[in-house]
């Protein structure tokens, strides 16, 4: 085929992006997301006005690869830190980053009460379910059913109790002025999350409150599936539970 | 100009004094008033208090502030310190500067202070007053050191020092003022291929991996460095002393005026009271009591400190415990040890 | 012989692929498929067939950031055996 004049619509890397060097497995859905935070920060120009703050799990071997300032917080205690990095930068776009151990099983009172203060942070779960970093085990969002390290035969309710479902549980909060839940198994829900991402940091830079992400993001490897196989998984088993969509906007909480 | 205050206010002010701009806390006796202290002061100068929801919320909100480059501090009583522990831990190996305030019940944190209850190897500069003016002066004293050498310190004081109200000038003392902040988070070091990542993960941006080995052993270098430049010491009447007491904080208040009296009785008591509880000023202490008979250590626990002084001193005179548990019927530490003419009755005691 | 229209093209960081397979499925035109080839580590990487419409789905899902995107300024037409 001759050559014939092509526009560039998409490189490889986010400008914000220092390297794409990482040894996430194979069909994480979790540098999808980081690609997705660090384009609409470009796209907002605030590349010179962000602090991300990230938790500890497998997306914290990504946090090198930001070309951002970083403060890197203890499991569970991200949303603490970002408060009071917030409280002194009020002028900068605060977010954090961290998964669902990380936030909804160590850290779930930091995030119910960040919100519920209304701290003008932004606050990203990354949920897939499983403790990642450490093998696959069960956290507080595994669903009934699901098969993880220490829920072999699928989680079930009477032995293991019932998941958390997070943004259902900060939406009704005073403070809390977005929430919304994305998922990135297919391109369209990557670009719906995309969208999600850019209406809670306005909704941060308008000044209006708390706002959540929560994104359902794929980890075959916790799952025991097949890498191919994690998109469905995921909208099946966990998109089930945790459904996709908006829970409030604009600090009005929306039915669904 | 001087003014009657209570060590809590006096400490507050203090740290503004200093330029702290951030304070976050959980109530709980007697570190309350020095929290409400930060609350009533801060908003006016633009800065931020928060009550946490817990002190693991607070130590983490100063941690998120520090790391923006802000003078920060936080504070509790022991228990409230015995939450904070894996945070003090990270921030000494993150190299943040913090200032934390220990309003201790007693003096039964000293190994939770010096010996650090977190996880790996890492120390805090913990300085501890004597009195409400000292404290003024170490409180200031302490957001220097935290800066220069961007590593926690620790305020060890107690209900007595939170209670007592002296006379106390709370002007800024004439300190370097704050240094330059490069490696702090701000927020506008991003796009340019050099943000600041704070982190006490040993990692390096643009580089996969991490390297703890080498990012704690220099850590460790500095804090030997520490210990060569910083530790802090008073003492008095030790030339010709045959006993020598030693006592840290509030209750080295009634040493010192114990030991003063007994002098002018003719005695041969000599006092040694370390300012800095880590570095432990112990070649100092080893020369006080290079010739005494006896070392004598008034504290209020079970015997903490006396294993850094039986260290220091290393057998050349023997090492007793004249102090003890003691508290109140509430646990907060005004015990019946605080009491002048007991304490130099054991002081006479160690004598015979 | 049939005339596939190509509005676009990607160029794929194949050393970097970890043979995960999410570009597939993704694809709407479905013109990426896991060829035999394997790369540095072992992975069987992708190739693109005739057909791209330059719509970005494969690099939005892609873990390993190893898509790059073209569109034509004019469609190329390509022949498929």
């Amino acid at each position: 085929m001759s050559e014939r004049a092509a526009t560039r619509t998409g490189e490889f890397l986010p400008r914000l992006q220092l390297s794409p060097d990482h040894d996430l497995c194979p069909g994480c859905g979790e540098p999808l997301v980081l690609r997705l935070i660090l384009e609409l920060i470009e796209e907002l120009g605030l590349a010179e006005r962000a602090i991300g703050v990230v938790g500890i799990g497998c997306y914290t071997a990504l946090a090198p690869l930001i070309d951002l300032d970083l403060i890197q917080a203890l499991h569970g205690r991200a949303p603490s830190l970002a408060t009071g990095a917030k409280r002194m930068r009020p002028e900068a776009l605060l977010f954090t980053l961290q998964g669902d151990g990380d936030m909804v099983n160590e850290g779930l009172q930091e995030v119910i009460h960040t919100a519920a203060r209304g701290e003008s942070v932004t606050c990203i779960l990354l949920n897939n379910g499983v403790f990642g970093e450490t093998g696959g085990h069960m956290t507080a969002t595994t669903v009934l059913g699901q098969r993880t390290k220490n829920t072999l035969e699928g989680r079930s309710a009477a032995q293991h109790g019932h998941p958390i479902r997070l943004c259902e549980m900060i939406a009704p909060l005073g403070g809390a002025h977005y929430v919304a839940r994305g998922s990135v198994h297919d391109a369209a829900n990557v670009s719906r999350t995309r969208r999600m991402l850019r209406r809670a940091f306005e909704a941060q830079l308008s000044g209006s409150g708390f706002s959540l992400v929560e994104v359902l993001t794929m980890c075959p490897t916790g799952w025991f599936v097949p890498t191919a196989k994690g998109p469905g998984y995921l909208d099946e088993v966990l998109g089930s539970v945790h459904r996709v969509g908006e829970l409030k906007r604009d600090g009005t909480l929306i039915a669904r | 100009m001087r003014r009657l205050m209570e060590g809590s206010e006096a400490i507050a002010d203090a740290a503004l004094a200093a330029g702290c701009r951030f304070f976050a806390g959980y109530p709980m006796t007697p570190f309350t008033e020095l929290l409400e202290s930060f609350a009533a002061k801060l908003p006016a100068l633009g800065g931020a208090c928060l009550n946490a929801e817990s002190e693991i919320e607070a130590i983490g909100m100063a941690w998120g502030a520090a790391a923006t480059g802000a003078r920060a501090a936080t504070g509790s009583t022991g228990q409230g310190l015995a939450l904070m522990q894996e945070s003090l831990s990270e921030l000494t190996r993150a190299e943040l500067p913090l200032v934390v305030f220990n309003m201790a019940r007693g003096q039964g944190d000293y190994f939770q202070a010096t010996r650090g209850g977190g996880h790996g190897d890492y120390r805090l500069i913990v300085l501890a007053p004597i009195d409400v003016g000292e404290a003024v002066t170490l409180t200031q004293e302490a957001f220097h050191l935290a800066d220069h050498w961007r590593n926690p310190v620790l305020v060890m004081g107690d209900y007595l020092l939170a209670h007592t109200q002296e006379a106390v000038a709370a002007h800024a003392y004439d300190f370097a003022p704050p240094p330059e902040k490069p490696w702090a988070a701000d927020g506008t070091g991003g796009g340019r291929k050099s943000p600041r990542h704070v982190s006490s993960l040993g990692t390096t941006p643009g580089s996969k991996g991490i390297d703890p080995e080498s990012f704690w052993r220099r850590i460790q270098a500095k804090h030997e460095a520490i210990a060569t430049a910083e530790p802090r010491f008073e003492a008095e009447s030790v030339e010709d002393a045959e006993l020598l007491v030693v006592a840290f904080g509030s209750l080295a208040r009634f040493a010192r005026h114990a030991v003063r009296e007994l002098r002018t009785e003719g005695l041969r008591v000599g006092y040694f009271r370390p300012i800095t509880l880590w570095p432990f000023p112990s070649e100092a202490l080893a020369r006080a009591a290079a010739k005494v008979r006896r070392v004598a250590v008034l504290e209020q626990n079970a015997g903490q400190m006396i294993d850094d002084v039986r260290l220091a001193v290393l057998g050349a005179a023997p090492v007793v415990a004249i102090g003890g548990i003691s508290t109140d019927s509430s646990g907060f530490g005004i015990g019946a040890l605080l009491d002048p003419e007991g304490v130099r009755a054991r002081i006479q005691g160690a004598a015979q | 012989m049939s005339a596939v229209v190509s509005r676009g093209t990607v160029v794929i960081a194949a050393e970097r692929c970890k043979g995960c397979e999410l570009c597939v499925p993704a694809c709407p035109p479905r013109v990426l498929l896991m060829s035999d080839t394997r790369n540095a580590i072992g992975a069987r990487v992708p190739e693109l067939l005739p057909g791209c419409t330059g719509c970005g789905a494969c690099l939005l899902v892609c873990p390993d950031f190893c898509f790059e995107v073209y569109r034509y300024d004019v469609e190329a037409l390509a022949c498929a055996d």
